[in-house]
């Protein structure tokens, strides 16, 4: 931010000139003019925020920003100027302490994106100068420079196309990583110019760096031999961006006209917005409350002082006078730096330690989601990855999943299954793919004949050879990645068979649908070998090379639902192929055809197969001629063309008879149903966000067992609104209404609490919307209607099992994120995705989840929390996420009332001290206390707690439901930890101060004083402390021993340690032999056990009263582990 | 804010290259370790804190706490214990003209004689409080206002005192020796024990000045400086706190081993008390012989030289004589409490016991699931 803010300083007056001249190759226009280099920024990326010299400042700074640390940084700074009862280094050193070590971690981050940052930066790229070819440093591409790129490899910077080496001067381009769409998209060299790079003398004149990707406006002077210069308007097909990929093209030369941090990407890159974690806003509120009470505290010591010192003699005794200095000051002035010091003594409410404690959680924390050998996927060979840890504890809060479909829920490997032809079925054997077993196979493929007609099942191929848009991919060199698919949709290389070199080819489709069944028929013995100026050309089983002539393509869309083509084939006969969902095709077929298939299709529909019918018809020459004149007349028109073609499309494709159907499975993930079910029975909503078909993702959701047999479907889609006939508005809003009745308002009212199961009588409904209908209902055309329809939205929504929206964009995925994050409640949402259109609403989510999957790493690098699998969400959520989530409310939780009972003591002193600010402990217990005596169980407790097994969380998903909705750090919890913070506190003063109201506690009379008195309270507040702890933890490894007792003992230790020796540089020797002199009395030692025993009995009580009473009495008695082990020796 | 922008550039073309290039031995590594830490699978003890054990606990505490309990009581009660009050604020007080006419000025002190009866006799060791009420020595500007390296016998500290003892740090041009405001307080009225005979003879009761004080303190914390011998010297060019009547090194001229910043009196003062109501160990009347009580019941006279004002801040004056037991001197406040929790604990055991017994007739019928 603060660079390009520089930037924009700087370059101001060059971004006063609305446009840039780049001279390519560096090549002055004329050898007149004077040539002067214009100065643009250089390629490099730059992502790290600070750098060796510029740390230290900027970093304090960042750190200092905290409200939590400017608040220390404050009493320290009262501390080190006012007169207050506590040294500076009190406050000082836990803060410094804190600040070192986020700086530290803040340090190491930034190092890791430095040297990502080098990672592309310094990665070599060919450059051209004066005819040879250098290779460079990414960084060091200057604009102007002309810039090889080959196939596979990412333009380094934003390039103008000058030179190709296909023959046509285009080249192929995915921009997966730019905006998500992985098509390869045609880019054009500028026209007319010279092949040879080297002699161009040319300069380029463009717009100024603009984030707008589809945008760009340019020319291109070419200079030629004192000729007129000619001049060549760009556009945005001659520019390539800087992160797109080169595909299908060996190599191009560009220009740079953008670079580094002006490219394209980089302009679009919004910074990723700070994900706050709904703990940390509990954290944040639970400190206001104690901000109040430690003020209160402050402001109630102040004043009681002065009434206090308005009785005469109290003030100012004969034996403790004031100092002049007190004296002179003026009584105001006194009173505010009074409150002052109240506010320093009691500081110590607000734990500094807590952030730091709660920082190093979170990020040791989140190397056990790297660990876990159960993310670990062997295809891969990686594990989990953890970008962000702050949101650790989110996991265990999500009440929404939104879901990507392809890629996530699937495999995107769209897998020809089998076929129907006139009724009978084939399925392809074949050793490497896994069949389920329940599908009826009749025998592999050299049984065919038996079945239908020989002629039959050849037409149903050819059918499939020619019915689609495919193109063979040219390139036939060896494809070195043996059965590696590459991201791009539809291209595919099948490995799986053995085949003959030559006949390994790849195919590129819009579809991957298409892809599979080309593939298909090639298994069946037709194979497609291309297209090649208006003839397909297709091999037998007979291995005899077919031609056909295509006449027209039909094109696919989404109301029609079907695409045909029209072929003459060598014989001169006619044909019409058409392919298309059974619901488009039916209609147009001989009926008596239709029963034979419909039932197969039915069946592969409920198996969650993608389903297509193939039908056939033969035109006659008049028909032809018909349709041809018709569809050229068509194409032609100027207005409603549209329409019109789809008129005579409809008119062509009726009396088709039916050959067969498809199937083809879009594999689901590895466990992807129980993964879902298992998130359902959490209380978990799931939302499927997919860009696809609403056919495709409605059966990939009764797949998934999202939706169910039973399970009534609201749809909310073009076709339904376009139903009845009337306008659509109109249709959108009734049927708005009557859902939200169904859903809603007949809904019988469920209690949270009571929905344990989901798959119970009450109907549960499935929702189904579309990207049209969604603009429709987000962007209506009225303002109140909008808002009314997106509450209406949102309600019925909300009271669905799950809820399909198909056919989104990347930017609506993000919207209905965002519209749910927002809605009342603020439910935590988590996204969940693949590719680079999930990217939008990864980012969106409170917790964004990415799957390395095939569409590239974009996902995972935007995601905070990156898995293998789908499945592995299951673990991620249900195990890991609650046990973060307990851990660190516990921790909290604790935190507070820790130091709750620790300053209310020395509150309570005052009021015996006469409100002089008298420290009850000495410094060091008040320093050492937050930092050593306290911080290592509840460290150690935050990361190892396992209240319930793993096991049983993975088992019982219901669990989950426990710690919805921030339950233990609710108001409730934090009350009844601060009654016992109070509870505590008051215990421990009052305790010792019965006991010393006869301060001879010794066997030979001598007395305790003051420091005495303070020490055994922070004696029995230690230990009360930690034993709570110790009372809570559930899980006791070794390090918890080690760590509980360590702290313990290393409390004695210090105590005899500090209080053994006359340390030289401490001006006042409080608590020499203090300790030791406390431990010498019988009546001290009872006194803290005593005191120690009674805090914790109204714990221990509650611990054993809980059990057996209560609602949850049964679940809690399943899930402590040894009655856990009951029920598994029952069963 | 730009953090990772460019990973949206990240070759994604060379994801075939990077797998192909990233080779066994990287891959490898990636692979989490199997150990029970990183899985999170330590081996752990999981307590279940059910009726059932905490039972018996309760029921220990119970019948450790009650006897215990039980034993402080009786010993506190059989501590004797006696104080009188002679502030002199009544009229009829003998301290009332001295407590009056209280002059800093005045040279001749004020004596007065308080006589009290003591109806028990006290066994074994009898010790000799004063008490001082409404004397805040826990204030802060009190407390800080001493300096411990000068009472450590530092020589620079003892020329130049530590800031905090201001205003106690200077008079008349010369540093305080001790400074500061605890040691300016320094009590200083002198406790005189008469036992009167039934014929009217006042014999004096010896009075023990040393053990009064911690050993540490009067054997490191506190030295004199340049050693104890030749204290005048020592304290050469230092002025004595401005309410004392004598300078530090004249407090016990009989006794080396207890004269200057050693003094007993002044290292049990300088301990300052928790809470404005507190007592200080005076002296200590050490038994005579096994057959005689320390002090016999009977008539005594406490003489008092009057020199320590505490009605200017409306404070009192006590003095308490005491037996000690093995845990200190005379408070109820233990004993009642253990007995109360050990009660408590007892009651508790028997109404967990009531619970659980029900709890598992119930449990064994069809509250388990499944």
């Amino acid at each position: 931010m603060l660079r390009r803010r520089l930037n924009r300083l700087l370059g101001g007056d060059e971004r006063r000139v609305d446009s840039r001249t780049i001279y390519v190759g560096h090549r002055s226009s004329s050898t007149t003019e004077a040539f002067i280099p214009p100065k643009f920024c250089d390629n490099r990326i730059v992502s790290s925020k600070y750098t060796v010299w510029n740390f230290l400042p900027k970093n304090l700074f960042e750190q200092f920003r905290r409200i939590a640390n400017f608040y220390f940084l404050i009493i320290f700074l009262v501390q080190v100027i006012v007169d207050t009862p506590t040294s500076p280094v009190t406050s000082g050193l836990p803060l410094f302490f804190v600040i070192t070590v986020t700086a530290i971690k803040q340090g190491y981050e930034d190092w890791l994106r430095h040297k990502a940052d080098n990672e592309v930066n310094k990665y070599p790229v060919t450059v051209l100068e004066q005819g040879r070819k250098i290779r460079k440093e990414s960084e060091k591409i200057k604009v102007g420079d002309v810039v090889e790129v080959e196939e596979d490899e990412t333009f380094p910077c934003d390039l103008i196309l000058l030179q190709s080496s296909r023959d046509d001067d285009t080249c192929f381009v995915t921009t997966a990583s730019l905006d998500g769409e992985s098509n390869h998209k045609t880019h054009y060299t500028v026209p007319d110019t010279e092949k040879d790079l080297e002699s161009l003398n040319a300069t380029i004149e463009c717009e100024q760096p603009q984030p707008d990707l589809y945008k760009f406006v340019g020319r291109m002077h070419i200079y030629k031999n004192e000729q007129e210069p000619a001049v060549r308007s760009l556009g945005p097909e001659n520019l390539l961006l800087k992160g797109a990929t080169l595909k299908n093209t060996q190599k191009i030369c560009g220009v740079a006209v953008y670079t580094g941090m002006e490219t394209k990407m980089a302009l679009n890159y919004q910074g990723k917005s700070q994900k706050r974690s709904a703990v940390e806003k509990s954290i944040n509120a639970f400190l206001l409350v104690y901000l109040c009470i430690l003020v209160s505290k402050a402001l109630v010591c102040t004043t009681l002082k002065y009434v206090w010192q308005s009785k005469p003699g109290q003030d100012e005794p004969w034996y403790n006078e004031k100092t002049q200095r007190e004296k002179d000051t003026n009584l105001y002035l006194k009173m505010f730096t009074d409150f002052l010091s109240f506010m320093v003594l009691f500081n110590f409410i607000i734990p500094v330690s807590m952030y730091v404690t709660v920082e190093m959680q979170k990020f040791l924390g989140s190397f056990f989601i790297t660990w876990d050998k159960d993310f670990f996927d062997p295809e891969i060979k990686e594990g989990a990855l953890v970008n962000t840890s702050d949101l650790n504890e989110e996991l265990g809060q999500v009440e929404y999943v939104f879901t990507d479909k392809t890629g996530t829920l699937t495999q995107n490997n769209m897998e020809f299954i089998e076929c129907c032809i006139d009724g009978f079925q084939y399925k392809y054997r074949d050793a490497n793919s896994e069949l389920d077993g329940f599908c009826v196979t009749d025998g592999p493929v050299n049984k065919v004949q038996e079945k239908a007609g020989r002629e039959r099942e050849e037409l149903f191929l050819r059918a499939l050879c020619l019915c689609h848009t495919v193109q063979v991919k040219e390139s036939t060199k060896q494809s070195q990645g043996d059965g590696l698919i590459d991201q791009v949709d539809g291209f595919g290389v099948d490995g799986e068979v053995p085949r003959p070199p030559q006949e390994q080819r790849g195919f590129i489709a819009s579809s991957p649908d298409e892809v599979a069944l080309v593939k298909g028929a090639m298994r069946y013995g037709f194979t497609f070998l291309g297209l090649e100026s208006k003839t397909m050309k297709i091999l037998t089983r007979n291995n005899d090379v077919e031609m056909y002539e295509l006449l027209h393509v039909l094109n696919f869309d989404p109301v029609r639902r079907r695409m045909s083509v029209i072929v003459r084939s060598k014989s001169g006969d006619t044909l019409l192929f058409c392919k298309g969902a059974d619901s488009s095709i039916f209609p147009r077929v001989r009926q008596e055809e239709v029963e034979r298939i419909r039932m197969n299709v039915e069946r592969n529909a409920t198996e969650g197969y993608r389903t297509l019918c193939v039908a056939y018809k033969y035109l006659s020459a008049e028909e032809y001629a018909q349709a041809d004149a018709g569809l050229r007349e068509a194409r032609l028109a100027l207005q409603d063309r549209e329409e019109q073609l789809i008129t005579i499309y409809n008119q062509v494709e009726t009396g088709m008879s039916l050959i067969g159907a498809t199937a083809v499975e879009d594999r689901l993930q590895e466990e992807a149903a129980e993964t879902m079910e298992a998130l359902q029975g959490a209380g978990i909503k799931v939302w499927v966000l997919t860009g696809d078909k609403m056919e495709t993702a409605k059966s990939t959701c009764y797949a998934c067992r999202l939706f169910q047999r039973n399970t009534e479907l609201l749809e909310l889609t073009v076709r339904t609104l376009d139903d009845g006939g009337r306008r659509r508005e109109e249709r959108l809003h009734e049927l708005l209404l009557e859902y939200h009745k169904k859903a809603v308002q007949d809904a019988p009212p469920v209690k949270a609490g009571v929905t344990r199961t989901w798959s119970s009588a009450t109907q549960d409904y499935g929702f189904i919307i579309d990207g049209a209908t969604l603009s429709m209902v987000l962007n209506s055309s009225s303002e109140s209607n909008s808002s009314r329809y997106k509450n209406l939205f949102l309600q019925i929504c909300q009271n669905c099992a799950s809820v399909l929206c198909c056919r989104m964009a990347p930017l609506q995925k993000a919207q209905i994120v965002k519209m749910v994050k927002n809605s009342k409640g603020s439910p935590i949402t988590l996204s969940i995705g693949d590719g680079a259109n999930d990217v939008s609403m990864i980012l969106e989510a409170h917790v964004g989840i990415g799957i390395k999957g095939k569409e590239g790493r974009q996902a995972v690098r935007n995601s905070d929390y990156a898995i293998p699998k789908l499945k592995h969400l299951k673990k991620l959520l249900l195990a890991h996420g609650h046990l973060y989530y307990v851990r660190i409310a516990h921790l909290v939780q604790y935190f507070f009332y820790k130091n709750l009972c620790f300053i209310l003591p020395q509150f309570l002193y005052q009021f015996f001290c006469g409100y002089s600010q008298q420290p009850l402990y000495d410094a060091a217990y008040l320093t050492m206390y937050n930092i050593c005596f306290t911080s290592m169980p509840i460290l150690a407790y935050s990361l190892l707690e396992q209240h319930i097994c793993m096991e049983v969380l993975l088992d019982n998903s219901t669990l989950y439901r426990e710690i919805a909705k921030n339950a233990m750090l609710r108001w409730g919890p934090f009350l009844y930890w601060t009654l016992l913070g109070v509870f505590h506190g008051l215990l421990f003063f009052f305790g010792v101060r019965y006991l010393f109201s006869n301060p001879a506690l010794q066997d030979n009379g001598q007395v305790f004083g003051n420091w005495s008195y303070g020490t055994i309270v922070f004696t029995v507040l230690v230990f009360t402390v930690t034993l709570k702890l110790a009372l809570d933890t559930r899980h006791w490894t070794w390090i918890n021993h080690f760590v509980i007792w360590g702290s313990l003992a290393f409390y004695m230790f210090f105590s005899f340690f500090w209080g053994g020796i006359i340390w030289p540089f401490l001006k006042q020797q409080r608590l020499y032999f203090v300790f030791a002199n406390m431990l010498s009395s019988v009546s001290a030692w009872l006194v803290i056990i005593l005191l120690i025993l009674l805090s914790l009995l109204p714990e221990i009580l509650l611990v054993v009263f809980r059990k057996p009473r209560g609602p949850h009495a049964r679940q809690i008695a399943a899930v402590t582990p040894l009655s856990y082990k009951h029920l598994k020796e029952r069963e | 804010m730009m953090a990772s922008s460019y990973n949206a550039k990240e070759e994604d073309g060379h994801n075939s290259g990077a797998s192909n290039n990233g080779g066994a031995g990287v891959v490898k590594s990636k692979k989490p370790d199997n150990t029970a830490f990183k899985q999170q699978r330590l081996p752990a003890w999981q307590p279940i804190l059910t009726a059932g054990t905490v039972l018996p606990a309760f029921f220990v505490i119970g019948l450790i706490f009650i006897p215990i309990g039980i034993g402080l009581f009786v010993s506190s009660n059989n501590i004797k214990e006696f104080e009188i009050d002679y502030t002199g604020v009544d009229i009829n007080n003998p301290c009332y003209n001295c407590a009056k006419n209280f002059s800093w000025n005045s040279t001749t002190p004020c004596v007065c004689s308080v006589p009290f009866t003591l109806e028990q006799p006290f066994e074994s060791n009898v010790f000799m409080y004063y008490g001082l009420s409404n004397f805040y020595q826990n204030h802060r500007r009190y407390v800080k206002s001493r300096d411990d390296s000068q009472l450590n016998g530092d020589q620079s500290a003892l020329k130049n005192p530590s800031k905090e003892c201001e205003p106690y740090r200077t008079s008349e041009g010369q540093p305080i020796a001790p400074c500061g405001a605890i040691a300016n307080s320094l009590f200083n009225d002198t406790l005189e024990l008469y036992h009167i005979d039934s014929n009217g003879t006042r014999n004096t009761i010896p009075l023990v000045k040393k053990g009064i004080a911690w050993w540490t303190d009067k054997h490191v914390k506190f030295r004199n400086p340049g050693g104890n011998n030749n204290l005048t010297v020592a304290f050469q060019g230092t002025s004595k706190p401005v309410n004392w009547r004598k300078p530090v090194y004249e407090l016990d001229p009989s006794d080396p081993e207890n004269n200057g910043f050693i003094n007993e009196d002044f290292i049990v003062w300088m301990r300052t008390a928790a809470l404005p109501t507190f007592r200080k160990l005076y002296r200590i009347i050490q038994k005579k012989s096994s057959t005689t009580p320390t002090l016999p019941s009977g008539k005594y006279l406490l003489e008092i030289t009057y020199n320590y004002p505490v009605l200017s801040f409306d404070g009192r004056k006590r003095m308490i004589l005491s037996t000690i037991s093995w845990m200190g001197g005379k408070n109820p406040f233990l004993g009642i409490a253990y007995i109360t929790v050990g009660s408590i604990c007892f009651f508790l055991g028997v109404v967990l016991l009531i619970i659980h017994h029900k709890y598992d007739t119930r449990n064994n019928s069809p509250d388990i699931p499944n």
